[in-house]
Formats: C-alpha cells, structure tokens, sequence
C-alpha cells in the first residue's frame, strides 16, 4: 500500500501517559531522533513532584512535548498537534489543550470503567462525541506490544511497560525519525537485560510497521532540517549546560570546582552530573543540609576553590545568611537557583521566575549581590562562565537563576570552541613588602585581593562583623561602616562597566522607523517572547525585542533604551518583580503581562498581549 | 541501590600529614595576633587561648597552612588573636566551613572553634555531620553551659531547672552530653578538659591535632560573669574526688589516694564505682579509648553529671582510626583521573550525539 507523504514546517507533539509509563523517556528518545535528523527543536517536560503517584489518576500524568521545525524555532509550542494518551487520565489531562484538528493516538486498552472512573470520566470519550473535533486513532497498543514481543518470556506486565516503544516506533514512522540512535540506545540500556533489550526494539520496531501497513495511519508527514548556522551541534538540557559552564569555568579558570548542594527539584541533576566528572579536578559534596552546601562551598572559595551551590527557592531562603556573609567577606562564589513554583514548598515540578527579588534582596542588610540569566537551556551554558567570570573578577557571591523550565527543557547547541571560551583570571593574592592589607581594593572592579591560606605573609582574619577599610580589622566606626556599605555596593555597581550595551533587537531602528512598543523580559521567557514578536511582526506590528541576562546591575544604558519606547511590556512568570525593579529605578511605568501557572508562556498568548497594546496606542504625534 | 566496597586509602595516622612544616623554630609569641584580646577579665577563653597559642609552635607548621575558624559567640572570637589564617563566620555553620577548606585543601591544618551554642543549638546538625564523615579537622568545643555573648541565656547543656533572663522559673529542657552525642555520631576522637588544667589541655591538643579525622574536644570553659564556678568541683581541692582521668590502658581509679575506681559488669556493660580497697584493682576497669565499639566510651561519658557537675570523666574517651570523608573524596578524584585520565572539555562537551550543519 503506498501512503500519501505531506510536507509540513513544522509539529508539536506531546506525549502523556502515567508517571510509570515512560513518557519522559520516550520524549527524550524522540527529540534525540529528530536532532539527529536535523530539524530544529525545543522540549518542555512536565511531570508531578510524586515519584509514582496513584495509577490511571489526573495527578501521575506525566508528559513530554517537543516542537520541531524546517526553521529555527524559540520555544515548546503552544497547542499540540498531536497527542499522545495512553490512558484516559492522560488523554483527560491534555485534551483541552488541543485546537480543534489535532491528532490524539489514544492506547484504548486501559479505558475499563474503572480506569475512567479515576480519571474521573463519567462517560467513555473514545464512545461519545466528545472528541469529534479531533482525528483520533484508537489502537490497542498494549495488547499489541503484549502480542508482538511474546516470544521473549517476559510476564505480562513486563511486556505491557514496552508499549512506549511502540508508541515511540509509531510517531517516529509518522515523522521520518531515523531509528538508529533509539536502537542503539536500547542496546546500551539494557545491555545485562538480554530479554528487554529484545522486547523494547521489537515494540519500538513494530510500532514503526504498524504505522506503514495499517490503513488507519494513511498518511506520514516530512519536516525538512532546519537551516542553522554552520557548525556541530548536540541536543541539550539546561541543567546539563549549566553543569558543562561550570565545569568550563572551572578549566579556563585554573581554580579547581567544589560543589556543595544538597538534593532538591528541579536542580538535583546539576549535582548528579558535576559528581560523575571527578576528572576534570571536580568535587562534589552533597551537604547534610542546604546551609552546609553553601557553607563549604564557601570554605573551599576561601581555600582558593571554585565554590559552587545549587538549590532552587526554599534552598536559596536557607542560604541567605551564608550569601550575607560571602558578600561580607567578598569571596568568589556562585549560587545557581533552578526557580520553581513557589512560595514554600510550592510547585516543585513547575517552573516560575520568583525568585527574582529574593535573590536582589533576600537578605538582612544591604548586601547587594551581581545576578545574571540564562535565557535558553543551551543559554546555561554561558550564563555559568559569565557568573564565575563576575565572581572570580569581583570577589563576590554571583546568583545565576536558571528555572525549571530551562532546566529540564531542551533544544539544539551550536557547539563552542574551548579555545574560544572567556579566560577568567583568579590573580590569587601575593606577598609584598607592605604589610598586608586584606581589605585594600582595585582601584577598577574595587575588588578586594583574593589571599588564600598557605600563602605566608599574607595571614589574616576575616570574618562577618563589619570590617574596617583597608586593613579589614574589626570595625564598629559609624563613617567606617557607612564607607563600607557604600563600597560594597559601589563594587556591584562596577560589573555595568564591564558588561556591553542591551542589544535591542528593532527591525525598523535602522531605517529611522523605531519601534514604539519594547517587550522587555528576563530569563526563560525569551523563547516564548521572541515567537510573540515575531508573530506580531508578521500581522503588521512595530514591536522591538529587549532580554536582560544581567539582572543586577542593569546594563548601564538600560534606562536610555526604556524611555525611547512609548510603550515597555514587561512579561513575566511572577507577579511583576523585574517591572517593580525598572519602575523603581527609572521611573517608567512599565505595562506588565503577568502569570503564575507553572508553565511558560505561549508564543500565541503574548502575541495577543502585544496586539492589545499596540490597539490602545494612541496615534503617532506630528 | 547497590553500594560499593570503597578501595582503603592509604590511612594515614597523622592528622598534620601532608601539612607543609618549618624549620624556623616558633615562639608563642609568633601565634598572637596584634588584636587587643577582649574577654571578660577572668574568662576561662584567656587560659585555652594561652594554652593554644603555647602548644601550636610544637606543631612546627608553617604559620599560614595554619586556619582556625569558628560561629558565633563568646568563643568565636578566637581566630582575631591568634596569628595564622582565621574565618570568624556565623551562627552554628563552621564546621560546614571548615569541611569545605579541608576537603579541597590537604595542605591546612583546619581548627574549628565553637560553644555549646553554637555547637549544640543551632549548628547540632552540622556537628554531627562532621563528626559522622570523620572530616580531618580539630573541633575545640567550649562548654561553659550558658550563653555568655548574648547575656546569660541557658544553653543546650545548662542543667534542667537553671534560671537565667529566659528562664525565671527555671529551664525545663534536659541537656545534651557533649560527648554521649558525638559519640552517638560516630565520631572518631572525643575527649574532654579543662581550662585552668594548663598541661592536661595541651596533652588532650597534642593527641587531638595527631589524629586523623574529626576530633572533638570539650573543653569546660568558665564565664564567670554569667555562669560562674560551673566548674568549681573539678577545680582547687578535692578535684581529686570529682576528676575521674582516663588514660589509655590504665585501670581507672579516682579520689586523693585512688580509693575510689570503675568496675564494668561484663554481662550488661554497666559501670559502677566501687571500692578499691573492697575489690581489689585486679577487678578495676582499664581504659582502652582505642576499642572499635564505642559502647564503652558512651558508658563512660554517662558518669558526667547531667545536673550540677561533681563529678566528670576527663581525658580522651575515645580515639580509633577511620577513613576520612575528604581522604577519600580526593581520592576519588585522583582515580578518576587515573583511571580515564584528564578530563577534556571538548569531548565532554560534544556528548556521543552531535551533528554537523555544513
Ligand atoms: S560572657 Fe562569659 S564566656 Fe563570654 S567573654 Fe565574658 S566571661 Fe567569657
């Protein structure tokens, strides 16, 4: 029989099923397939915080999606074209996401009345019309990956769990997947487990068939790899990108890397993965508790280490007093907050950008602390040696926020030259002839001399009260701790000169036809409000496009690039704290877009949200 | 989960192994800082800061591989007078500082410097952490039984019924005991001393320094303006009656002619003190602090008064060898290398899957 091939720009698939049913992983294998293929991409997991919550309930939904193009792409995708379900509670879960039109591939096996009952379905949707809209094909994939891999004696329910696979075979037939990298995985994965390694590629190679003889699938579709920049490319996570920055950081560096960190969602991968590259001179040390993390990587910052925490926001509360005294005794040290749904323990599993003022002001005093970015998962990857740049550079604690979303979320990494990479220079303290001043500063960065232990001559104590200027004695002087507060802070300030001007990304600037509308945004967003401009641009609007990686300082012209917009829009997940910080600072009254669901933006919502400012503008003067 | 038998390290007894020495003979005066020292005029801190500063020229270290680092409190303010690297940081959290500095540095000997507040209260997690991962520091543990830099609340070892500013109708919490608890935490070197017991301090410093691994040494510190005479029997005369020494392989006896000694009922391990005239000192417990079953040391540290001190076991309780967390955490990284060699940023990097975009 010979299928019909349609030609598309570009799909949205979201796999779903139970937390047990290997979603994640069959995401993983499929955005690994269509890397390989070329095409560009952007993953966005979501899972609950439960490790196995109950079966067949709305709570263990897990699911995967992946966005992939014949162009170059910015986020996950807002509205599946195709679903995968292979439960009722999974198909309840995630069809009111889709447009009227979508694919669902349903695994009708599991919808008993019981299984519809907990998904809490009170009629079978496969039975009445409630899925009219959608071109669903109902196929039995349990019973037919049970059937397909009999012959390897596994029991029953070892041969049901391979049904991913052949979901997997199915919607890589569908979409021209290459399947060797899927195979050769299998191989790997259960290299001891001879007969699962058999059962899995014979699910994943039968659901591949079935896709190319039974009539139901009539059609396969064909995505042409994306047009990208020259160069060598690998799929990447956030979290792993920040574990390679660091690492890189460490190696352009000469300081060797002592993470300290303590398990916690969504950051733990960071520290699973910096633990498995001892080579590269890597410590790693999971703390008792959180303010033992911190706390020896601030040991190790004093020993002349690169001192490492990784956390996300509860961690970062139990950090404070530890980040006040890194601040205090001006050392090197970076702090990476993988952001979450908060406050409390909040929505482990979400992702959210609230962590923004607590990480500006979250601790007593003023103890001003640099905080830089990332804006994409492979982003992570230089935010890292930017933050250890500004650390190392100032002596002082750096917050990198990450977030959940571009921790686990992925796309494609233009592979960078080491060669290329920033050198960061720790110029360790010397002895000299003078007494030894611990406190004295550059006259530049104002950053203090990084004197570490083992160096004679330079013997001094260092400490949290206030320190006296210069000779960094201790001081309760009023015009000493003035000074002091004022330098710390000063010395902040200073990293502005040593970051660039904001790029503003303004079609019309060039021709003198400046935008009115900027869309200012911050960390993970940047994905989502790049496709919202560029949509808006598509029907007809001037909007200009502006993302802060530096979060404090501000880049010094930040407030200059503001107020030559009649309009800033200011989108983010949290309830306007970046739009506090620039209405406080310069005074212009930012329009914010704000949501707190646990999920990014769609590329479509924000597009309305710039279609309804540029509606209220009133017409151009003169 | 599987677990792994880790290889054994090379252990190495010494705790100052690997520690860079001088030949420049030390004086006492080489370890005092130019800081004005600012105690309470008769503070017990004044007799082990005297007794510190004496004792570390026989060290023979280098000065700068030196640190001392310590919490907050009265105590903590040791490091600014003492003339090597020091870190005063906060509340309760140096010994995670300390961890930190002695797993990536082997060439320091670490000193941490603490209360019974700041050790027991807010830092108790971090103590027995310390003490369980057998991290190679010393841990100098001023228990003066109250809370002297904030102004004379009762603290985690303050007998039950202590009145005190937070207390009026005096403190219902039980104590802890110092060394019953790191013993509890697996520690590998416990040993207890007093400040105004100049030779016996610097002897249980001299063991405690040799040791390789997490030391703890309780040191009973007098605040005589807030706690004053806490200490009193274990000091002038008749400390001989209150005393009970422990010395590694003597019988333990106590009292001013040694009347009195500790006999263990082999069946339930219980200790008691007995006669020795009655029962002869054949029948006498000996000490043996090198034992792998703490059971005894804990017994022995049960024979501390919880209430008002008359009487207290000091000397070393325990003291066996075990590998160290950061012995072995650097050992890691040194297989690591050995075994796939140098790392190589570009390989990592790249990953097994890349493609190329021409
Ligand atoms: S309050 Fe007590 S412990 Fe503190 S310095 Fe004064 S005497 Fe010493």
């Amino acid at each position: 029989m010979t299928k019909q091939v349609k030609q598309l720009d570009r799909v949205i698939i979201r796999f779903a099923g139970d937390s047990g049913d290997g979603m994640q992983l069959t995401g993983d294998r499929f955005t690994a397939e269509t890397a390989a293929f070329g095409n560009d991409l952007s993953t966005l997991p979501d899972f609950p915080a439960e490790i196995r919550a109950p079966a067949g309930t709305l709570h263990g939904v897990s699911s995967f999606q992946v966005h992939f193009a014949d162009h170059d792409i910015l986020t996950p995708g807002d509205k599946p074209d195709v679903l995968v379900a292979m439960n009722p509670a999974a198909l309840r879960a995630n069809v009111a996401d889709l447009e009227p039109g979508a694919t669902v591939i349903v695994d009708s096996h599991d919808f008993s009345t019981r299984n519809l009952t907990r998904a809490g379905y009170a009629d079978n949707p496969l039975e009445d019309d409630s899925l009219d809209n959608f071109a669903v094909h109902q196929v039995d994939l349990t019973a037919l990956t049970v059937e397909a891999v009999k012959e390897f004696g596994l029991s029953r329910k070892d041969s049901a769990r391979a049904k991913n696979m052949f979901a997997l075979g199915l919607v890589s037939w569908m979409y021209g997947r290459p399947t060797e990298s899927t195979v050769e995985f299998l191989q790997t994965r259960f290299a001891s487990k001879t007969e699962l390694r058999d059962a899995n590629i014979t699910a994943f190679r039968t659901g591949w068939n079935f896709g190319e003889t039974t009539e139901a699938f009539a059609v396969s579709y064909e995505i042409k790899p994306a047009v990208m920049r020259p160069g060598r490319y690998r799929n990447i996570t956030g979290n792993l990108a920040l574990a390679y920055g660091i690492i890189a950081a460490g190696q352009r560096s000469g300081l060797s890397v002592f993470l300290g960190s303590y398990p916690i969602t969504p950051a733990s991968d960071i520290l699973h993965e910096l633990s498995k590259h001892k080579r590269f001179g890597v410590t790693t040390f999971q703390a008792e508790d959180e303010i033992s993390g911190i706390g020896a990587a601030l040991g190790a910052s004093f020993g002349g280490a690169l001192g490492v925490t990784t956390t996300s926001g509860p961690g970062v509360a139990l950090k404070s007093e530890t980040i006040g005294l890194a601040v205090m005794l001006e050392l090197p040290l970076l702090i990476c907050d993988i952001q979450r749904g908060g406050p409390s323990t909040g929505l482990p599993t979400k992702t959210e950008q609230s962590d923004l003022l607590q990480a500006m002001f979250g601790r007593n005093g003023e103890a001003p602390v640099p905080i830089i970015a990332p804006r994409s998962p492979s982003d992570c990857f230089d935010a890292a040696l930017e933050a250890v740049r500004i650390a190392v550079t100032y002596r002082t604690p750096v917050m990198l926020l990450s977030d959940g979303y571009l921790g686990n979320g992925s796309e494609p990494w233009r592979l960078p030259e080491v060669t290329e990479l920033p050198d960061i220079e720790p110029a360790f303290a010397t002895a000299g002839a003078e007494p030894f001043l611990p406190y004295a500063r550059d006259p530049e960065t104002l950053a203090r001399p990084w004197a570490v232990p083992g160096t004679a001559g330079l013997e001094h104590r260092i400490g949290g009260l206030e320190k006296a200027d210069r000779t960094g004695d201790i001081s309760y002087d009023p015009a000493n701790h003035d000074l002091m507060v004022r330098t710390r802070q000063a010395k902040v300030d200073r990293v502005a000169a040593s970051i660039g001007p904001l790029e503003v990304d303004d079609p019309g600037s060039e021709h003198g036809q400046r935008a009115r509308i900027l869309v200012l945004g911050w960390g993970s967003t940047y994905g989502p409000i790049g496709a919202a401009v560029r949509r808006a641009r598509r029907d007809g609007i001037s909007v200009a496009q502006a993302h802060l990686r530096h979060l404090n300082p501000f880049p010094s012209d930040l407030g200059e690039v503001l107020r030559r917009y009649d309009r800033v829009v200011v989108p983010e997940m949290n309830l306007g704290q970046l739009a506090l910080l620039i209405r406080a600072k310069y005074l212009v009254d930012v329009v914010g877009y704000n949501k707190v669901r646990g999920l990014p933006f769609g590329a479509a919502e924000l597009a309305d949200v710039i279609q309804g400012v540029a509606a209220e503008l009133p017409a151009r003067e003169g | 989960m599987t677990s792994i038998d880790l290889p054994t390290p090379d252990l190495r007894s010494d705790g100052l192994a690997g520690v860079p020495s001088t030949e420049t003979p030390q004086t006492r005066k080489d370890f005092a800082s130019d800081q004005e020292v600012r105690w309470c005029p008769g503070c017990g801190d004044y007799a082990v800061l005297a007794a510190v500063q004496g004792f570390l020229p026989e060290l023979g270290l280098r000065r700068e591989n030196i640190v001392f680092i310590s919490g907050i409190g009265c105590a903590a303010r040791f490091p600014y007078y003492l003339d090597t690297f020091g870190l005063h940081s906060i509340h309760g959290r140096a010994p995670t500082i300390a961890t930190g500095l002695a797993v990536t540095r082997p060439d320091l000997s670490v000193w941490v410097v603490t209360g019974d507040g700041d050790a027991l209260s807010i830092g108790g997690n971090h103590l027995i952490h310390a003490l369980r991962r057998n991290v190679n520091m010393t841990i100098l543990l001023f228990n003066n039984r109250i809370y002297g830099l904030t102004k004379g609340q009762y603290s985690p070892t303050s007998e039950t019924g202590k009145v005190t500013k937070s207390t009026p109708m005096g403190s219902v919490d039980t104590p802890f005991n110092p060394i019953s608890l790191a013993l509890g935490a697996e520690a590998t070197f416990v040993a207890r001393t007093i400040d105004s017991d100049r030779v016996h301090l610097t002897s249980v410093l001299r063991e405690a320094a040799a040791h390789r691994g997490s030391s703890l040494v309780e040191i009973y510190q007098n605040c005589p303006i807030f706690n004053d005479g806490a200490f009193d029997a274990l000091k002038g005369g008749g400390r001989e009656a209150a005393i009970i020494p422990l010395v590694h392989g003597e019988p333990i006896t106590f009292g001013s002619e040694g009347e009195h000694g500790l006999r263990r009922d082999a069946r339930t391990g219980a200790i008691d003190v007995v006669e020795v005239a009655e029962l002869g000192a054949e029948s006498l417990l000996v000490h043996d602090a090198h034992t792998d079953d703490p059971s005894l040391a804990f017994a022995l540290s049960r024979l501390t008064d919880a209430g008002r001190i008359n009487r207290a076991p000091v000397g070393i309780f325990r003291q066996v060898e075990r590998p160290t967390y950061d012995d072995l955490a650097r050992q890691q990284v040194t297989t690591a290398r050995q075994t796939s060699g140098e790392g190589d940023l570009g390989a990592l990097l790249s990953g097994r899957d890349t493609w190329t975009v021409a």
